[in-house]
This record gives structure tokens, sequence and C-alpha cells, in this order.
């Protein structure tokens, strides 16, 4: 399938510890999926592992970018072939302002010394940063320093706008923020929402998926995907909660 | 918008040709001392350069010196013993004099400082501009306005030929030829660097810069630079320094004094890239006198062993030194740099911020000497020293000797290391950064509080030196 993100019988471990069992999944451009489930079923390690983060090793199964293989490729080549995490916790990177990230970037995405336009890019960054309710002081600062919850989850929301990926993973993006945060986040996602992209949205809260509301919602547990449903199924996981998956769809 | 600029800069920056000192041309030289280090090559240099008798008898008695004086190994690394002082050329030169127009430098010469875009940094910024080729000056221009208000900026052959009123009265005044077994050789054997003398008043807006290029391989390059400010003058020198890749060690020596008399400021900038074969041992010293300042700017990256601590000797009541240091020790690569403050009068203020990469199995120390006896009062030092690892068995090591007594002086010292995470890296690829990009975006936000107080122009050519060594430390 050219135009989807394709995720077939992955099996991936980390140290001898099998975490993706023969995981599968399909999210075409232009849908936003939801996965929930339980702490430690291997949520965030779906997201490393499409990302090609080295700590995790993947035994068999492939995954596609628009029919492309991206399994056992660097981390920076997935990442330019279109796939952008939004990472739970993002690292700190002392003395690199975030423009300057932001802008290395889109420069690592240019033909090998093609022009920089420098005033489009402040144009189109801080317009992005007044959608995020971005002070425009936060240019020079250093990426995630400091940071609040609310403003590192701001940042990946900004470097996601500004990098226009065909597909994002959002991992845990609602953890650590407030009601106000959450809202402006939302909305940072939702008008990105497009034909041109696709979104893998990982909570294990139902209230992130009342402003992000998705076209499907897939439960997790122990390593797959044991039951998808429309937005609805968040709303019936929020009233059951997860014993209903451990004991009811664990068995299916 | 200051950002704009600074990242346009940046960007043009990085376009620059990657392997820029890396080349050489033929070698024919009219006066070459032989190998080897005796009275006579002694002699010989004195005689080519024509020379007065004292200067003569200096370089025999500093020769004396060189050869009594043992190698520093009982605190120093054992790779000094490496060096094979009979096996280096001491003298080189084409027998040019310098000239002062680029047209009239021989082609092969121009064509090595055009490739390293000296005309051009010159034509763009630069008030002054020394170029040396192995041992003697090719080009050495000045803008005529300050030469008008009588500034100075020759090398030490004609200064102490056209000015030895001043010279004599510093030469090897602030750094004696027995301060250590390489000022001496530096003393024996000097050739080419720079005299500078800025008079009472004359603050010199834009900076004078000397460039220094070994192109002969089994060569010691061994400039001489003095720079005097005198009352309330102002004056900014930078030094760059390259060298092509050679398979035999070549060995660059320098002895660089600078006296700031009264109310007198001087910024020394050095941005040096030589190449892994280079042992790089250089003496430099500022005296600062009364509300004078002196301040040592230095970016050691290459070389295969460097040894240099830059120090002021605060001799006037509200001097004030400082010492900002970067270096980045790569593969097989040593950078063993430092500071030094001698408080000697009240009131007197040092700073010292150190920082060091290390790379690969590369190793950077710090050694820093910092001074106050109990006879002063009000005296203050900060030094802050960082160490970035980059790899499993990439070393770093501090050796900070702080002697401060009396009352009322104060002296605070901070030190740190820290390491690029693997999860840093992966953050930084997950946006598309290639490994190496990634290293070098941490290493230049780990020295970014520092390039921002360079020259601008300095700041984008630091960036880009890291740029290049990162480049190649990743696999």
């Amino acid at each position: 399938m050219p135009d989807s993100l394709v995720i077939k019988n992955l099996n991936a471990s980390i140290g001898d510890r099998p975490i993706l069992k023969d995981f599968s999944l399909t999210v075409p451009k232009g849908e936003v999926h939801a996965i929930m489930g339980p702490n430690g079923t291997g949520k965030s390690t779906l997201s490393k592992v499409l990302a090609g983060h080295p700590d995790y090793s993947v035994q068999s199964g492939e995954a596609f970018l628009d029919g492309e293989q991206i399994i056992g490729l660097e981390p920076d080549v997935i990442a330019r072939a279109g796939l952008f995490l939004a990472f739970q916790y993002p690292s700190e990177i002392p003395g690199v302002t975030i423009a300057n990230f932001i802008r290395a970037a889109i420069v690592a995405r240019q033909a090998k010394g093609a022009p920089f336009d420098a005033k489009a890019y402040y144009t189109e960054l801080y317009a992005k940063m007044d959608a995020l309710k971005m002070d425009r002081k936060f240019t020079a600062r250093f990426v995630n320093e400091g940071f609040s919850g609310g403003e590192k989850k701001r940042c990946e929301i900004l470097q996601l706008m500004m990098l226009k990926p065909k597909y994002a993973v959002l991992d845990e993006t609602d953890s650590g923020l407030d009601i106000d945060a959450l809202r402006i986040v939302s909305e940072g996602v939702n008008a990105m929402r497009g034909p041109d992209t696709g979104f893998l949205v990982i909570t294990h809260y139902q209230r992130l998926l009342e402003y992000i509301v998705p076209d499907r919602v897939h439960i997790m547990w122990d390593g797959r995907i044991v039951h998808s449903g429309g937005k609805e199924l968040a709303l019936e996981l929020e009233e059951k909660g997860y014993d209903w998956v451990k004991s009811d769809l664990a068995k299916a | 918008m200051a950002d704009i600029d600074e990242d346009q800069t940046q960007r043009e920056a990085i376009e620059i040709d990657r392997s820029k000192g890396d080349f050489k041309y033929e070698e024919n030289y009219a006066f070459d001392a032989g190998i080897g280090l005796t009275p006579a090559t002694i002699d010989y240099i004195a005689k080519v350069k024509g020379e007065e008798e004292w200067i003569r008898e200096f370089r025999q008695k500093s020769l004396k010196i060189f050869q009594d004086l043992p190698m520093p190994t009982h605190w120093a690394t054992a790779d000094l013993e490496n060096i094979k002082f009979g096996d280096i050329r001491y003298y080189l030169s084409k027998g040019q004099k310098p000239v002062r127009t680029w047209e009239e430098v021989p082609d092969d010469v121009k064509k090595t400082f055009e490739r390293l875009g000296i005309p051009e940094s010159e034509r763009k910024f630069l008030a002054g501009v020394e170029a040396q080729f192995d041992s003697e000056a090719v080009y050495s221009r000045m803008k005529d306005e300050l030469a008008q208000l009588g500034v100075i900026f020759c090398g030490p052959t004609e200064g102490l030929r056209d000015h030895p009123e001043i010279f004599r009265k510093w030469f090897g005044k602030v750094i004696p030829v027995g301060d250590n077994k390489f000022s001496a050789l530096n003393s024996a054997v000097f050739s080419g660097g720079s005299f500078i003398y800025i008079p009472k008043g004359v603050k010199v807006a834009q900076p004078l810069q000397a460039y220094f290029r070994i192109n002969a391989e089994n060569f010691g390059q061994f400039e001489r630079t003095l720079i005097i400010a005198d009352e309330g003058a102002e004056v900014t020198y930078m030094e760059g320094c390259t060298a092509p890749k050679f398979e035999t060690a070549t060995l660059h020596s320098a002895v660089v004094e600078l006296v700031a008399l009264k109310g007198a400021k001087i910024q020394y900038i050095t941005v040096q890239n030589w190449s892994a074969n280079v042992f790089n041992l250089v003496t430099k010293r500022g005296v600062a006198e009364e509300d004078a300042e002196v301040r040592w700017i230095d970016c050691n990256i290459g070389s295969r062993l460097t040894m240099k601590y830059p120090g002021v000797v605060l001799r006037g009541k509200r001097a004030r030194g400082e010492v900002l240091s970067i270096a980045l020790a790569n593969d097989g690569q040593h950078q063993d740099t430092g500071a030094k403050m001698i408080h000697a009068a009240d009131d007197t203020t040092s700073n010292i911020i150190a920082k060091s990469i290390s790379v690969g199995n590369g190793r950077s120390t710090y050694r820093g000497l910092v001074h106050i006896p109990k006879t002063l009062q009000n005296c203050r030092n900060n030094t802050e020293c960082d160490a970035l690892l980059i790899n499993e068995h990439s070393r770093t090591d501090t050796y900070p000797a702080i002697s401060v007594r009396g009352r009322k002086n104060s002296v605070q010292h901070e030190a740190s290391v820290s390491k690029v995470s693997a999860e840093q890296i992966f953050y930084m690829m997950q946006r598309g950064l290639s490994e190496g990009e990634a290293m070098s975006l941490a290493v230049n936000g780990f020295v970014n509080d520092l390039v921002k107080e360079f020259p601008m122009e300095y700041s984008v050519e630091l960036k880009r030196l890291i740029e290049l060594q990162m480049e190649g430390s990743v696999g």
C-alpha cells in the first residue's frame, strides 16, 4: 500500500525481553489512529522501534512508509523518509537554541549545498509559534533545557509542524499537560490533519482523544493489537477500564 | 531579528571547502639552515637575517639554555621524547622580503593563502595582515591610516632593525629565555611572527591578523610575537595556523609576549587547526599594568600534542586578565592546555573559562595556575573548566593549582565533566540529522556560551572546524 504506514508481524525485543509480538497495523495517510493500552504493553516500544532506536532489536516483521521498508534503517534515514516521533520524554540539548535545532533539521532534509531561506524560515517559525501560543523569546532558549512538561510537548509539536512529516507518531503527548496546554497542542495537531499526513497517537487516557478525535482506535495488550474500532471505542474503554481488556479482549 | 544574521553566516561557513588546510606546494628554498641544530645553525640564521651581533649572542646563549634544560616529562607527557630535534630543519625561506600587495607574492605562495581565504578576509574585515610561509613573512600590510597614527605592524626582524628602542625594552622580558625548554628553543632560532606597537590612546577597531603556514616537511616553525599597547591603546590580534598532513612530525614552537600599559586593552585570538603530525609547544604570556586588560581567546583544534597555557601577570592595580579557551582532542591527539593568572597588585581580577572536548581516544588536559600572594588584597579569580567526553575511550584530566593567600582575596573554581548521551543523539537523529551532524551540534552547543564572546568571523570559523572534526569521528 503506497499511501500508508504499514506494520506487518513485527517482533521486537529489548535485551532478552520480547515486547512486540506479531504486531500488525495499517495507518492510511490522511487518517488519525489512536493506540490505547495499559502501561507496559509495548506502546512506547512500538514508537521507538519504528523510529529505529538502537536499543531495540527486531527479530522479524516489516514496516513500510509509503511502500519503503524502514526496519533496519538508521534513525536519521527513517526521519528523512518522513516519520516523525513526538517523544514522551524529549532530550535536552544544552547550548543549542530551538531556532538553530529546527533549522538544522530542515537543512538536513535539503539537497547538499541548497540555499536556505532564513527569512521564510523565521516567518513560518513565528507563525507556528503564535499558533501554539509560544513566546517568541522561546526561539533563543536551548532545546528542552529547563522546560516545563507542557513547554516540552509544545516544542515537540512545533517541530512536528515545521518538519511536516508524512507520518507522525505521538507518544503520550498528553502526559504532563494541563488542560489549556492540552487544548493548544491538540489544535496544533488538528491544524495539520489532512490528506498528506497520517497520525498514530499513543495514549493511556481517553482525555486526549476528546481533542484529537481519531478515525480509528486500537487497543494494545501484550505486544499486539487486540481490538480495533471507531472513536467510540475509546469511550467504551474509559468506561469499562483496562480490566476489561485483560479479562475479555486478551483472550480473544 | 539578530538570529537571521547569525544563521546566515553559519550557513555560508558550512559551504567552505572542507579539506581547506591539507595541501602543499613544491618546496624550493633559497635559504635552508639544513637539518639539525648546532651553533652553526644559529650563525646561519643570524647571517641570513643580517642581524646585529647582540641578537646573535642572545640566540647562542638561548641555544645553550635549551640544551641544558631537561625535557619536562616529570609532569608532561612522555610523547615529548618523540621530538627528534636532530632531524628538523630550523630555517627555510625563499629569500623573499614581505611585500605590500598580493600581486607581488610569488604564485605558489599566493595560491596557498588564497586557498586559505586570507586575502578575502583582509578585504572584508581586517585592519592589517601578515602572512608567514615557513620561516618568513611573505606579505605584510596594514591600512595606511593606522600607519599614520604611528601603529607599527611588522615582523620581529624588521622590528629589531627599525624600532630597536621599543623592541629591546620588552623583548624577552615577559617570557625570559629560560622560562621553559621551548621558550629557550624559540629564543635561539626564532624567525617570523609579529611586532606590534600601538601608540598612546590609539584604538584599532578592526583586528590585525597573522597567518602561520607550514609548508615543508620535517620543519620547525618558531615565530616570535611581541605586542605592546601603550597607555590607553586598544588592539585585537588574531592568529590562524595550518599545515598539510605529513607522515613525519613537524614542530611549531612560538613565543608570544604581550604588554598592556596603563589602561590599555589587548585581545589575542588564536584559532589553530594543525594537522595531526604537529607538535605545538607554545609559550604565551601578557603583562597588564594599572587598569589594563589582557584577554586570550585560544582555540586549539588539531595537532598531535599541544602544550599551551596562556598567562597574564596582573602587575598594576585594577588590571584584568582573562583566558577563554576551547580545546578539541580527536583520535590520537592530546590537548594539554590551560591558563596562568599571576596576581601582583591589589584589586586585580582574573577569569578563566576552559572548555575541552575529547573525541574517540583523544585526550584533553587542563592545567591551571592561579596565584594571589598574601601581601595583596581585593583580588578575585573565577575559574570554570568544563569537559565534554564523546566516546567511551575519550579522556580528560584536570590539574588546577590555586594558591590564594591574604585577606579579602577570593577565588572561585568550578569544574564539570559531561557526556553526550545516546538518547540525545537518538533524539537529534530522529529529527533527520546524521550522527556526525548530531555530534557536532551537541559540541557546538557545549561551547556556545564561550563562542558568543568571540568576534563573529572567528566564531563562524570555529563552528566550521568543529563540524569538520566531528564528521570523521563517528562510525
